[in-house]
């Protein structure tokens, strides 16, 4: 049980990790909310090695965390609602035959887009906003498409490591 | 990547495409005013063509929004994340700026003709506070 936990807390730390070099590259579109999404690579990537209930509690304290050392209310708001969204799409997707991890990871991207979208506009009491979704959901589906790409490269090491 | 993978990102990228279609401003319509929105409450309208500087400052902050040449752009703003400011200019209908954490917002919206006060409707706090 403690090994369990440990391996979690290494997880999270890892995901904020990445969530900080994404935070530092000077990537910027100029939309608010288009992100690389690399924290999502530990959260999509365990789905296929954790129990779901792990990647949940991993996602959600990374969140948490990231928010409290870094962020403040609103990024709060909107990484939660992008992060619970996502993580029921994909858990959704996933018991669908037929999808791979970058299926499942497109639309986890695209769906975390769309929550924190959703939640801006909301929090602004503006729809100007909603015109940025077709963008978002471009993004959404490349990023997706990337970290699903990366993850099935991963899997496979892992899973070895495991046995 | 199996193909109900790239099938789904096929959908998604075209149901992008269909909202992007409709979304998008409908011909003719090019803008030609902002209107400044902050918590969803007008604070004033302003025509693209008239050069002005626009400073809102409410208890979250200050932004500064100029406006020059048909675009409106943020110049300078207090917020923690300064991403208004990165959002460049605009001058079509349907473009925005976002202020997220100052919860406001400069949108392109059609001229119409009602437009001719100078611009402050809503509510509108001091433009200065000196001590």
């Amino acid at each position: 049980m403690g090994k369990k936990i440990a391996y979690c807390a290494v997880l999270v730390a890892l995901a904020m990790i990445f969530s900080y070099i994404e935070a530092v590259l000077p990537i910027h579109f100029g939309v608010p909310g288009i992100k690389l999404g690399l924290a999502n690579l530990v959260a999509v990537t365990g789905f296929y090695y954790l129990h779901p209930g792990e990647v949940f509690l991993i996602s959600l304290v990374r969140i948490l965390l990231s928010a409290l050392l870094f962020g403040n209310g609103l990024s709060l708001a909107y990484s939660l609602a992008g992060g619970i969204f996502s993580f029921l799409v994909m858990l959704g997707l996933k018991k669908i035959k037929g999808f791979s991890v970058v299926g499942v990871s497109i639309a986890g991207g695209v769906s975390h887009n769309i929550g924190q979208i959703a939640v801006a506009a909301w929090v602004v009491k503006n729809r100007a906003i909603l015109y940025y979704l077709p963008a978002l959901m471009v993004a959404g589906v490349v990023t997706g498409m990337l970290m699903g790409i990366l993850s099935a490269r991963i899997l496979p090491v892992i899973r070895r490591g495991r046995t | 990547m199996k193909k109900k993978d790239i099938m789904l990102a096929a959908i998604l990228l075209l149901v992008a495409f269909l909202l992007f279609l409709v979304l998008r401003p409908k011909d003719g319509a090019k803008g030609g005013q902002i209107q400044i929105t902050v918590d969803g409450v007008l604070y004033g309208t302003y025509s693209l063509f008239e050069e002005r500087e626009i400073r809102v400052e409410q208890e979250r902050g200050v932004n500064l929004i100029y406006v020059r040449d048909g675009a409106a752009w943020m110049a300078q703003a207090d917020c923690p994340d300064g991403y208004c400011i990165g959002q460049g200019k605009i001058r079509e209908k349907g473009q925005s700026i976002v202020c997220l954490p100052h919860r406001l917002v400069v949108e392109v919206t059609e001229a119409n003709g009602d437009m001719a006060e100078e611009g402050q409707q809503g509510f509108r706090p001091p433009d200065a506070v000196v001590h």
